[in-house]
């Protein structure tokens, strides 16, 4: 009487313990895949990570060698007699703490110049409705697109005899003066929003400041704000993500341009980067040190001395800098 | 009455917002653009001084003629320009793409990764560059800097890559796909080190992608493939052409025209109207390039709304 009850109860947990088998046998399944994906991608970041780091490596490891070390096929990366000479004298030969306080301070500035202009142009195309909009904002694309090298020329030229509306030139026959050689070229170019890469900047700040809601400034002009108190108090602190972004590309790029300091001929006592550039054959001429193999190593030290600053300052901004990309805007 | 001069008001203080980039883009781009397209139709004589003052007499297309028939290097770098940024551009974005979607994942030591991949951004600097590149000749094969020597000793030991490039000829891999594999392969540094920038622009937009399109993609039993496929390129493809942009434009600020017309330029020979042609016929293939890119990627590329 009982057996068909209990023959359906033994075919329930069969059953049960089958599915029970396959979701188990998933699961194993799922893990493996799982673990193998790990491997790969640890493979592959490792691998490309050693193609950016084996150099730098090199180089940082380098500048410590001894003429021994550099000298000895048994070194390898570990100097035994480990030295800061390539430090010294290349600290001396590139003037690197006038050289770098003028940087930092050019710079920075810069920086600066570049924020609050941009700023303000992004917030202008973002909030405003005014003629010719959709033109002016094609103008900013096409400052993105342009290369710099195709007004190179007359960019250069408009320097070499600076003379707006002939203002300067009523007190100076009609010539104007050369502002190259100095660093006031760059300045006037990012105050009028065409410094380096400022139309990338513009349109990031364009971009993030259409992404807020407009209720804040509605509510502020309610509340009776006037519209530089709304920028300056209240969409300026709202920014702080592309204010982050903008800051360590500009400080970046700018430090690392050699293209607006190679053309206005900006004095190597400002621009580190040139310093490099002729650390080398400084050192070969003044202090008569012949083997390119050892003079090489006061170039790995002059390196690290220009890189230095840019890896502290990422460093200290890299975790807040990538959430800030990831909100400011240049995604949409 | 009132509303219309709010309007008015409102756009009077949308346009001196705008007003530093109207008046630079006015003195730096437009006016500057015209003067190079009025230098390559001139013969220049320069005044006393250099560059201070200057003559200029009409020419008509002789500069043209010059540069695209008897100039010995212009037809060659610019070829040159154009056909790396062929071959890089779209490395470059494939790289970045798939190397945001692997640090885009949960696993220890992302954060380290993602600051070391954008290390290259913060190093970028020409002057650098060649020193870096130096070091890396050097260390070709380990990591020792005075390999050079022991490399010949034990050249054995180091992989044999005409081997592999036999086997796949061998396997029968079209010749042109497998030009193209070894060309990538040799220019891994160079990709790795361009697509900083990429990399973190589609980080962030990966992360910008509602976690409950991937919730539906699950319910609705989708594989990790579709899931790729419908969901996550959809979403990213509009920074796609972005990207595109940024690396066409990159990639041109180091090509070698952009040297040659430098060199032209600010050379010994201060040849303003030769040089201002190579960069103006540079320039123009250039944005006809990213033109019809992103003229054919927009119309397959999925925007939100």
């Amino acid at each position: 009487m009982n057996t068909a009850p209990l023959k359906i109860k033994e075919k329930l947990a069969a059953a049960r313990s089958n599915t029970r088998l396959i979701n188990e046998g998933q699961r194993v399944i799922r893990q493996g895949k799982g673990l193998l994906f790990a491997i790969f991608r640890t493979a592959v970041i490792a691998g490309i990570s050693y193609v950016i780091l084996g150099p730098l490596i090199g180089i940082v490891v380098n500048s410590f060698f001894s003429n021994a070390d550099k000298y000895s096929p048994m070194v390898y990366l570990i100097p035994q007699a480990p030295t800061l000479e390539r430090y010294k004298l290349a600290i001396l030969r590139m003037d690197y703490w006038n050289t770098l306080r003028n940087m930092l301070l050019y710079v920075t500035s810069l920086t600066v110049l570049q924020l609050a202009v941009c700023s303000m142009v992004g917030y202008g195309f973002a909030r405003y409705k005014f003629p010719l909009k959709k033109l002016f904002f094609a103008c900013v694309i096409i400052m993105i697109v342009i290369p710099s090298h195709t007004v190179m020329l007359p960019i250069y030229m408009t320097f070499q005899s600076f003379n707006p509306l002939g203002v300067i030139g009523l007190f100076n026959s009609g010539r104007g003066i050369n502002l190259l050689a100095s660093p006031l070229p760059m300045y006037i170019m990012t105050v009028l929003g065409c410094g380096l890469r400022s139309g990338l900047y513009i349109y990031i700040f364009n971009q993030f400041f259409r992404g807020l809601p407009k209720e804040i400034e509605e509510a502020a002009e309610i509340d009776g704000a006037g519209t530089l108190y709304t920028y300056f108090f209240i969409m300026i602190p709202n920014s702080m993500p592309s204010i982050i972004t903008v800051t360590i590309f500009s400080l970046v790029w700018q430090y690392n341009d050699t293209f607006f300091s190679k053309l206005f001929i900006i004095s190597q006592n400002v621009v580190l980067s040139k310093q490099i550039v002729s650390l080398q054959a400084n050192i070969l001429n003044i202090d008569r040190i012949l083997d390119p193999s050892i003079s090489a190593l006061y170039l790995y030290a002059g390196i690290v001395l220009v890189i230095v600053p840019l890896v502290v300052l990422y460093v200290v901004l890299q975790r807040r800098f990538i959430e800030g990309v990831e909100r400011s805007g240049i995604v949409g | 009455m009132g509303k219309l001069s709010l309007s008015r008001k409102k756009s009077i203080t949308g346009l001196l917002f705008i007003s530093p980039f109207l008046l630079g883009f006015a003195v730096f781009y437009l006016r500057s653009l015209i003067m190079t397209i009025q230098f390559t139709f001139s013969d220049i004589a320069l005044g006393e001084g250099g560059a201070a003052g200057y003559n200029l007499y009409f020419a008509g297309l002789r500069n043209y003629i010059f540069a695209l028939s008897e100039h010995g290097s212009f037809k060659q770098d610019l070829t040159v320009s154009l056909i790396n940024m062929v071959i890089d551009v779209p490395l470059i974005i494939f790289f970045s793409l798939f190397m945001a979607l692997l640090l885009n994942q949960k696993f220890r030591g992302r954060t380290m990764s993602r600051a070391i991949f954008f290390l290259p951004v913060i190093l970028n600097s020409e002057a650098i560059d060649t020193a870096i590149s130096m070091a890396r000749a050097m260390m070709m094969g380990g990591m020792s800097p005075v390999s050079s020597d022991i490399l010949e000793s034990a050249g054995n030991a180091s992989v044999n890559i005409a081997y592999y490039i036999f086997m796949l000829r061998d396997f029968g891999l079209p010749i042109f796909l497998l030009d193209y594999v070894v060309e990538a392969v040799s220019r891994i540094n160079l990709v790795i080190t361009a697509s900083g920038v990429q990399l973190i622009i589609f980080i962030a937009a990966l992360q910008s992608i509602q976690p409950s399109l991937y919730e539906v993609a699950r319910i609705e039993g989708a594989t990790p493939y579709e899931t790729f496929w419908k969901v996550t390129f959809p979403m990213v493809s509009p920074l796609i052409v972005t990207n595109i942009v940024y690396t066409v434009v990159d990639s041109f600020m180091t090509s070698p025209v952009v040297e040659l017309s430098y060199q032209t330029i600010f050379g010994p020979n201060k040849d303003f109207a030769l040089g201002s042609v190579f960069s103006l016929i540079s320039m123009l293939l250039v944005c006809i390039l990213l033109l019809a890119v992103c003229t054919v990627i927009s119309k397959r590329t999925f925007y939100d709304n």
